[in-house]
């Protein structure tokens, strides 16, 4: 008889418990909305037996600017055709401020700017007719509407070039006026996918430039495989290889991966001088290896494991009086951790 | 609504803005003048109404109305204009009909631009206006149906080429449905009732039957549920390929 009563007072006590979890809830879904801008959680896409993106997991906060890494075909413009709404996963999550984009795809698309690969638009359009046109379909209106496309040619300069027809704009150009539609409702949150791929490095620095403005107060993925771009502008960088996240930190600390992390370089003036430096410099305290580049005059000595062999190769050059153009200290080569990392996942996939 | 409406203007605009709104014009203008006035025997039949004009409509369509839908979806997939489209906050069935509608709109601007025979056999005699009216709607509507025929297969594949291709012959079937060309393939294997449904899905029938001035329910049922029926297509194919 005790039993059933027993039972009985579980459930109410589960009710409680169900009820405290709910304002738990509660509370979780106004910190989802406070800081993450975007959240991907076991994100799978598969097309028939080739994977393209693989259980892809994480969050980006309000303010940060996230470089989003990888080789070609490592599944980046997937995730981003995810996270924008264009193809739907085949299984895990995507969100943008709390919103799922399976569930709630119009609130998930109306808090995102999205620029797509290749920035696609309507070639017989006018910037200006291109402009009006997504701001009607966002639903601005009267003095907001105006004052939102002025702000957005203003602030992408695209007003020598309103009433050009797009497909008669050049490439720098045609990738503005896909910046330009991107930001024209002021979105919280911005998803670029290879904003610079295809440029000159003139237009790549303009387009640079033009992000970095744009990012006060803005959350923004990039897409890219400039890491060049990664150090200019993110605060944080993924890397993704076969659908899988490989790394996921702070470019400094990316750098800091480097082999040629706290290496010193040096460029000797006389190449001859090359091989007895070489040898001095594989005997000075806390230096692991020496590289040598004969095309240049270089010398590479990287370090030891958790060593600092700064000060004893500059030492060891003013006592032996070395002729050298250059002597620094490296901070890291982002281009090799991004090539050991990803090279180190083809070889294990 | 926004969407809708955004997306309806910038597509009715899109065709004028280039030549291929006013090709298709002259040319509808045109064979409909010509099939008409030899073909048709206009004057020699000697009535005061528009059957010549009417009866060539569907063979026009066939081939006009393919190469107006055919761009609908084909060409914003292979300039992938149609991922910055269906990014938007739109729903993909508010695309597809604001596309749908800006096509129809266009090829109701031509249909209209044919009034100068109606002024004639207004002058010439004192025609049915009604069953002329009547005609008009038909006709638009039976365009409407290879329209939305063409935007699913258009939606289907990249390339406008194939697009045109398979909307004249998917068009070409429906039309003929009640005919023997069709009906032969059924006629031995199939049930009487599915011999009946298959010529009931004619295109031509239904025309026929409102082109006389006949205005009845179920021939306008047809054609809009025929459009809505290959619009849903759309939106579903979409939604199945429009990444690949």
């Amino acid at each position: 008889m005790g039993e059933p009563q027993a039972l009985q007072d579980r459930g109410g006590f589960c009710k409680i418990a169900d009820r405290v979890g709910r304002l738990g809830n509660r509370a979780a879904a106004f910190r989802v909305i406070g800081d993450r801008m975007i959240e991907v959680s076991g994100l799978t896409k598969r097309y028939g037996d080739v994977v393209a993106v693989s259980d892809l997991s994480f969050r980006v906060v309000a303010g940060e600017i996230l470089g989003f890494l990888g080789p070609n075909g490592a599944g980046k413009t997937t995730t981003m055709r995810i996270i924008a709404g264009f193809i739907a996963p085949t299984a895990g999550t995507a969100a943008v401020l709390g919103h799922d984009v399976g569930r709630e795809p119009l609130a998930a698309r109306q808090a995102l700017g999205y620029l797509p690969e290749g920035a696609p638009s309507w070639p017989e359009m006018t910037p200006r007719s291109f402009l009006a046109f997504i701001a009607d379909v966002r639903g601005l209106k009267g003095e907001q509407r105006r004052r939102r496309l002025a702000d957005t040619v203003d602030r992408l300069g695209l007003g020598p070039v309103l009433d050009q027809t797009i497909d008669t704009l050049s490439k720098g150009f045609k990738r503005r006026v896909g910046l330009a539609q991107a930001i024209v409702h002021d979105p919280p949150v911005l998803v670029l996918d290879e904003p610079t791929d295809g440029l000159d490095p003139n237009q790549k620095h303009e387009v640079r430039t033009l992000i970095s403005e744009m990012a006060p107060g803005k959350t923004i993925v990039i897409s890219t495989h400039i890491l060049e771009e990664v150090d200019a502008v993110c605060t944080r960088a993924i890397i993704v290889a076969h659908g899988r996240l490989l790394v996921d930190e702070r470019p400094a600390v990316l750098q800091a991966r480097s082999r040629y992390h706290n290496a010193v370089t040096l460029t000797v003036a006389e190449p001859a001088d090359l091989p007895h430096i070489a040898a001095a410099l594989r005997a000075a305290p806390g230096v692991g290896d020496v590289e040598v580049d004969l095309r240049d005059g270089r010398l590479t000595a990287l370090p030891a494991p958790g060593q600092l062999p700064l000060a004893a190769v500059s030492e060891l050059a003013s006592r032996e009086h070395w002729n050298l153009h250059e002597l620094r200290l490296e901070a890291g080569r982002l281009d090799e951790v991004f090539r050991s990392v990803t090279s180190a996942a083809e070889q294990a996939p | 609504m926004n969407g809708l409406r955004a997306i309806y203007q910038r597509e009715l605009a899109s065709y004028f803005a280039t030549p291929l709104a006013y090709v298709f014009i002259v040319i509808f203008l045109l064979l409909a003048g010509a099939l008409t006035f030899s073909l048709g025997g206009f004057y020699e039949r000697g009535q005061a109404d528009l059957a010549p004009f009417f009866s060539f409509h569907p063979w026009l369509y066939l081939f006009l109305v393919p190469a107006v839908a055919m761009r609908l979806w084909a060409e914003e997939r292979r300039s992938g204009s149609i991922e910055l489209l269906l990014t938007l906050p739109v729903r993909p069935g508010v695309a597809v009909a604001a596309k749908f509608l800006a096509g129809l709109t266009f090829i109701g601007v031509a249909l209209a631009l044919t009034f100068p025979v109606w002024i004639t056999v207004n002058y010439l005699g004192s025609p049915d206006n009604g069953a002329i009216v009547a005609g008009y709607v038909g006709s638009l509507l039976m365009a409407g149906g290879f329209l939305a025929v063409g935007s699913c297969l258009s939606a289907a594949t990249r390339s406008q080429v194939i697009a045109f291709i398979l909307t004249v012959v998917v068009c070409f079937l429906l039309l003929l449905a009640g005919f023997p060309l069709v009906l032969d393939v059924f006629r031995g294997w199939a049930p009487a009732p599915l011999l009946d449904a298959v010529a009931s899905l004619s295109f031509l029938t239904h025309f026929q039957a409102i082109s006389k001035g006949v205005l009845d329910l179920r021939d306008l049922l047809y054609f809009i549920m025929t459009i809505g029926v290959w619009l849903y297509a759309t939106t579903l194919v979409l939604e199945l390929r429009k990444a690949d």
